[in-house]
């Protein structure tokens, strides 16, 4: 019966189940709020984790890998973040459903009354001061800060982490080359996040929690913020042991397990298997199918969008040519993630587009 | 102990100091944000709604007194810490070993942890309530930024303990660099900066070694990362932190509906 309990979840942590579980689970979510984010759901959630959780700790995999000193941080920050959403998303629903019968919003209804920064704010910051020490000191006290034997150049530990919070990062790895996930990525995610408050003009929904007025702009900042780099994270902490092999909570890490890389290139796909023909020796035109494909991504889904999309429509006339051509490019930049790892997991793709002399590769 | 309190009120010492009364009256509460330099990065008066925990998750309030711990907790440690390959380690364990309530490595390193969250929660709680909207874009901007000193202030401090925890991480962050387009010795493009047949983007001198100082983590990377650490990157955020605050107030006190 555990076994079967611990297979089944090892089953379901597999990455590709995993990413589509997150999903899935994010639009449930949002469609169903009203339900799920009633203090009932919320509580039988609650007790469910826990259940879980205490299930878990008697695994000796499962243990070391949670207790392992810098991954504590990453378990709190997975409870607050599931915490905070509930939070957000059941004021949103109670505002929402208040604005719908007329009535003002509950921060609408205290943000006319003025009180004094002393002793009200004055007081709430003293007493989050004071926990939040609290809790630093016995946490400190509790867990010492990690040493391993000192350091050596010559001897690669494996895995080889970078610190959790870039663990979202190295996961792309796995799905794209280090200029696109290490350096053009991280750089799209600064100027994307700079971008925002000039890229959504809805005036609605400035200053209080809010789903309906803004359901596309919240969604896609969760699937962002939510999917793409918690949820990763907590992937790449716990679930990727030895040779960035993947391994489910309760699956023992071998450093001898290697998994097969069986990755084929687009230009592979179109000539070999697709023509029955060699790979042309020309690289422009060997790899002129994936050229095609991206500039088609780029050049004809904005249009197609505009064309059977009122939402987009609508965005466009309120953001004008060179916003939109913004905002559009940073969405497909975005997308693009989900999509490759998509065909990773259904067609083994390894690059769309790959110039291996020149380090270029899609 | 009232009486104490009342008397001591009453000293010279006293009012040099606080220069109102007791602050229960109306005009006493406006003066002790008024007059006193620390409480005027506040208002005298706030938005009820604003204030409230399940509004703003204190977390913004938190980052920033998990910067206060992390400077003072840090500069403890300086004490006892050299950033040399031959010190470096043996010092963090000679903290660990003989150093009475040596407990500011603990409190430094969770602290660190800490901020990283409580940093991100807070950029989720001012996307939720839409605060990035006008007249906040600016402020919003000058937030990412300090979110990426905060992730660069943790990620300089991950080197400094100087086992192998640290030199590997920072050397599965930094490899990235290798790969920067035209900059980055292995990067698209890079190929193509040639002069008379001679590369001028190599892995002597490109941006990956910029960082580190040389083609490995090393000594010279420990020092770096240790005066970015300590002097660089605190500098800067303490600097942006204190705009991040004046514009909060001047973008109209925290959001809430107009
Ligand atoms: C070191 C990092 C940071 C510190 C110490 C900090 C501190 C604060 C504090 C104390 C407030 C007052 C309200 C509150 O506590 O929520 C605030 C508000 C604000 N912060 Fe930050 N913050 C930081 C990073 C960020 C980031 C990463 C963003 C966004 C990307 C951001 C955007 C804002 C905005 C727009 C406001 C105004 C919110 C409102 O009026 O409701 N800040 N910040």
């Amino acid at each position: 019966m555990v076994d079967a309990i611990k297979n089944f979840v090892n089953a379901l942590s597999n990455p590709t189940v995993y990413f589509f579980l997150t999903i899935v689970g994010l639009w449930a979510y949002l469609q169903f709020r009203k339900q799920l984010t009633h203090p009932i759901s919320a509580w039988l959630f609650l007790l469910g984790s826990v259940a879980f959780f205490i299930f878990s700790m008697f695994d000796p995999t499962f243990r070391s890998v949670v207790t392992k000193p810098d991954n504590v941080p990453i378990v709190i920050m997975l409870g607050l973040v599931l915490y905070l959403t509930w939070l957000g998303l059941r004021r949103a629903v109670l505002n929402d459903e208040l604005m719908k019968r007329g009535e003002a919003n509950l921060e609408a209804k205290e943000s006319k009354d003025r009180v004094f920064t002393w002793p009200d704010l004055v007081y709430t910051e003293l007493i989050c001061m004071v926990l939040c020490t609290a809790a630093l000191v016995v946490w400190s006290i509790v867990l010492r800060a990690p040493l391993e034997e000192p350091a050596a150049p010559a001897r690669t530990p494996n895995p080889s982490k970078a610190p959790w919070y870039f663990l979202g990062l190295q996961e792309m790895l796995v799905y794209y080359d280090p200029w696109i996930a290490g350096v053009v990525l991280p750089s799209l995610i600064i100027v994307g996040l700079m971008a925002i408050p000039y890229l959504d003009r809805n005036p609605k929904g400035n200053g209080y929690y809010t789903f309906e007025e803004r359901p596309f702009a919240i969604a896609f900042f969760m699937f962002g913020f939510l999917i793409l780099w918690v949820s990763l994270v907590v992937l790449g902490t716990f679930l990727r042991g030895p040779n960035w092999s993947f391994f489910g909570p309760f699956q023992p890490w071998d450093i001898h397990f290697l998994e097969p890389l069986v990755n084929v290139n687009l230009s592979e796909y179109f000539w070999v298997r697709g023509l029955g023909a060699p790979l042309p020796a020309n690289a422009i035109l060997r790899e002129l199918p994936g050229i095609a494909l991206i500039v088609a991504y780029f050049a004809l889904v904005p249009p197609l969008l505009l064309s059977t999309s009122k939402l987009f429509r609508s965005y466009f006339l309120e953001l004008g040519a060179a916003r939109y051509a913004t905002f559009i490019m940073l969405l497909l930049v975005e997308m693009s993630l989900p999509i490759k790892m998509v065909l990773r997991w259904t067609i083994n793709l390894k690059y769309v587009v790959a110039f291996p002399e020149y380090f270029f590769n899609i | 102990m009232p009486d104490l309190l009342t008397s001591l009120r009453k000293t010279q010492v006293w009012k040099s100091i606080f220069r109102h009364g007791p602050p229960n009256t109306t005009r006493n509460r406006t003066l002790v944000v008024l007059t006193n330099f620390f409480l005027h990065l506040h208002p005298v008066k706030v938005r009820k709604s604003g204030i409230r925990l399940s509004y703003t998750w204190c977390m913004g309030g938190l980052t920033f007194f998990l910067f206060l711990v992390e400077t003072i907790t840090g500069l403890l440690l300086m004490f006892y810490y050299r950033p040399t390959a031959e010190f470096a380690f043996q010092d963090i364990m000679a903290l660990r070993e003989h150093v009475a309530l040596g407990l500011m490595r603990e409190m430094h390193r969770w602290g660190a942890h800490a901020m990283v969250i409580t940093v991100w929660l807070h950029m989720y709680r001012v996307f939720l309530t839409g605060s990035y909207k006008p007249p906040r874009e600016f402020n919003w901007n000058v937030g990412v930024i300090l979110l990426v000193l905060t992730l660069l202030l943790s990620f300089t401090g991950y080197l400094l303990p100087w086992d192998q925890l640290a030199i590997w991480a920072v050397t599965v962050g930094t490899n990235m660099a290798r790969a920067t387009p035209f900059l980055g010795h292995e990067g698209p493009g890079a190929a193509l900066l040639q002069l008379g047949g001679v590369n001028l983007v190599h892995a002597g001198d490109d941006v990956r070694f910029a960082l580190l100082s040389g083609r490995f983590v090393g000594e010279a990377t420990l020092l770096r990362f240790y005066v970015l650490h300590c002097v660089g990157f605190p500098l800067v955020a303490a600097t942006l932190m204190a705009v991040h605050f004046w514009r909060v107030r001047k973008d109209g006190g925290i959001s809430g509906p107009l």
